[in-house]
């Protein structure tokens, strides 16, 4: 066991102005690397730390697995390559390190501790190739489908990203359009969503729009119309399956009690929510309340057949139809297994 | 007959805009290869001295695009080569008056002068993803046949429009003619200098607040191969000429070593438009709304047609920073030695808090 020789070595006498001389030649070394421990680890005899004779009293003494050193280690290794530019965005924009290191824990925190949120019907998802996910929009701020694509990444046994499509208004808007592009959404629009179909991606689409996330709480869990079936086109054309999702908790994040249009359109935004804190609480109301979250994937809809009538407007449309039904359906499923909104 | 007026290669060339850095690229190239007869350069200014050296094997007619008339066709061209652009007003040459006589009517009249020329079989016509124009329902990756979805603010996007109309009317008119249009990302590469390497090249960089667009280049380079190939092989239709692949500003910036300084965007557009009034300064609206919207274009069209891969963005910036090292106010290795100090500096700290305790 090399914890041994590394306690005796890490000897407290060694003085801690020994450390600099010693390490210097590993300024370098790429801290990012899954090694570090076994470096840093004193047993080693090909450790350059070592080559003076005495270990530093710098270097950690625990025992090997300092699971504080290595996070502070990557942590420090991941805000380099961040301030040097060293990582990959792709022509949409998806940024994966920057998803997986920050985006995806926080919204981590929100799907499983504040909503406790349960996921079924992953095995619809596929493991590769291309899919798109059709779900329900709801929420006053469209919430849902950032809970949806964490969860979906973490829960999925290959780990898939979903690409969000969003309305023009979310890339309007400074700061809000970067982080929908960095977490690897893009403008809801036929070629986007066909590149990112043919190039094997998981796509994801709320075919309710604002009128899915802006309606009254009183409407709360009925689907609203689905526009004009562009969705189904796009998977027409490709031969891209179908795969219906229905997202219960949502609407109770923030029940959204009236609208004023007058406000609204004065700030240019599709409607103006009061809600039972917001805006009476300023800020405060902009916290979620924590409802209980049912994520339900079903059985996905094939398209392959169909390629050719991507054009033809009564296939689409009944193509759509049988999408929302599905999704309607399963909306009332989950919402007998919750009677309670905010329950366990 | 001259050489190689019956094959592939086009026997007379004429080339466009060869007192300025690509014109006399493209010229002294296309001179250097043998398939090709004369290579004759059209231009009112004298090249810089530093392109005169390359232009010895090539014959030079100083002339006005106004006054070009039969030109083209008294010359015996087979092929011409239009690379008279400007991409951004000049104070000292004119502004932006002078900016849109050379390339909008510039155009219309070479255009003219070539629709006469009875031997031209070839046109090559230089143009700019700019051609895309800006909007936020763009999509994210345009193909060639993505249409705009508003005109543009800036006057090189706007004349770049009317460019592609004056070649659109040519093709129908002189349907025997291969018309090639390519539209070149932002050129970027070691020697280049264009609008946007001398802004990369600037210590403290202004940028959009809340803005991080991605960005695409074509490395120098890439694009006088592509050029020569447009002479020399057959390739008609409008292409996309642009290194596969993205950098988003931000990430460009810190790669360049430089620093980042958002900027409110009716500020920055606001100041563009003071420090044109003023008679400095070249960045105009075109360059604003590029950092505010990014563009970035597909390339599968030019890569199955020309079989030929341009360099990737990453890699020809890459290469421009290589050759801009003055500027760096941050570098790598810099970075690296702050890391491994903080790490230390904390595995001391935490070491000495064990001992005590």
């Amino acid at each position: 066991m090399s914890a041994v020789p590394g306690r005796s070595n890490g000897r407290p006498e060694a003085t801690p102005g020994n450390g600099r001389p010693g390490r210097a030649p590993r300024l370098l070394v790429p801290l990012d690397a899954p090694e570090p421990e076994a470096s840093t680890d004193p047993g080693s005899s090909t450790d350059p730390g070592a080559v003076n004779g005495h270990r530093p009293a710098s270097a950690p003494a625990d025992p090997p697995p300092d699971i504080w050193d290595r996070r502070v280690a990557t942590g420090l290794a991941f805000l380099r390559r961040r301030l040097s530019g060293e990582y990959e965005v792709d022509e949409f924009g998806f940024d994966q390190e920057l998803t997986d290191q920050v985006l995806h824990p926080v919204l981590r925190l929100l799907y499983r501790d504040w909503f406790r949120t349960e996921v079924f019907g992953l095995e619809h998802v596929p493991d590769d190739g291309p899919g798109l996910v059709v779900g329900n929009h709801s929420g006053t701020v469209a919430l849902d489908a950032l809970i949806l694509s964490a969860a979906l990444h973490d829960r999925h046994p290959a780990r898939r990203y979903l690409r969000l499509l969003g309305a023009d208004l979310v890339f309007r808007m400074p700061f809000v359009s970067e982080l929908a592009r960095k977490s690897g959404g893009t403008v809801a629009c036929n070629p986007d969503a066909e590149r990112l179909l043919r190039g094997g991606e998981l796509v994801g689409v709320f075919p309710e729009g604002f009128k899915g996330i802006g309606k009254l709480y009183s409407e709360r869990y009925k689907l609203q119309r689905f526009g004009r079936g562009g969705f189904v086109s796009a998977a027409l054309r490709t031969g891209t399956p179908i795969v219906p999702v229905a997202i219960v908790g949502g609407e109770e994040i923030y029940p959204m009690l009236a609208d004023i249009k007058p406000l609204a359109r004065l700030l240019k935004l599709p409607y103006f929510p009061v809600t039972p804190t917001f805006p009476w609480l300023g800020p405060l109301g902009m916290v979620p309340l924590p409802s209980k979250w049912l994520i339900q994937f079903c059985a996905p809809i094939p398209t392959a057949h169909l390629v050719d009538s991507a054009d033809d407007p009564i296939v689409v449309f009944n193509l759509a139809d049988q999408v929302r039904e599905t999704i309607q359906q399963t909306l009332h499923q989950l919402l007998e297994r919750r009677p309670d909104p905010f329950g366990p | 007959m001259t050489p190689g007026g019956t094959s592939g290669a086009p026997g007379v060339v004429v080339v466009t805009g060869v007192s300025r850095y690509l014109g006399a690229h493209v010229a002294a190239r296309l001179a250097a290869d043998p398939r090709i007869g004369r290579v004759i350069g059209l231009d009112p200014a004298d090249p810089a001295p530093e392109f005169a050296i390359l232009l010895d094997r090539v014959e030079r007619v100083r002339v006005d695009m106004a006054s070009v008339g039969p030109l083209i066709d008294d010359l015996g061209a087979d092929a011409v080569v239009h690379l008279a652009l400007v991409t951004a007003p000049d104070q000292q040459h004119g502004g932006r008056m002078a900016m849109k006589d050379q390339n909008v009517i510039g155009t219309m009249q070479l255009l003219a002068a070539a629709q006469r020329a009875t031997r031209l079989r070839k046109l090559v016509v230089r143009s700019s993803t700019a051609a895309y124009g800006v909007s936020f329902r763009d999509p994210a990756v345009f193909t060639e046949e993505t249409e705009p979805r508003e005109v543009p603010r800036g006057g090189f996007g706007r004349d770049i429009l009317d460019i592609e109309g004056y070649v659109r009317g040519f093709r129908r008119r002189r349907p025997d003619v291969t018309a090639t249009v390519l539209r070149f990302a932002p050129f970027i590469g070691s020697t280049a200098d264009t609008t946007l390497t001398r802004y990369f090249s600037q210590p403290v960089v202004p940028t959009v607040l809340g803005r991080d667009p991605r960005l695409q280049f074509v490395h120098f380079d890439d694009a006088l191969e592509v050029l020569h190939r447009s002479v020399v092989e057959e390739h008609p239709g409008t292409y996309n000429v642009a290194g596969p692949g993205v950098l988003n500003l931000s990430q460009a910036i810190r790669r360049a070593g430089r620093i980042g300084v958002p900027v409110l965007e009716p500020g920055l557009s606001g100041a563009a438009g003071i420090a044109r009034t003023l008679g400095f300064g070249r960045y105009g609206l075109d360059q604003v709304d590029l950092f505010v919207h990014g563009r970035v274009v597909d390339t599968t069209r030019l890569i199955e047609e020309y079989g030929y891969t341009p360099r990737t963005t990453a890699a020809a910036f890459d290469d421009f920073i290589r050759a801009h090292r003055g500027g760096i106010v941050v570098t790598r290795d810099q970075l690296a030695a702050a890391e491994q100090a903080v790490l230390d500096g904390i595995r001391q700290v935490r070491a000495s808090v064990r001992e005590r305790s």
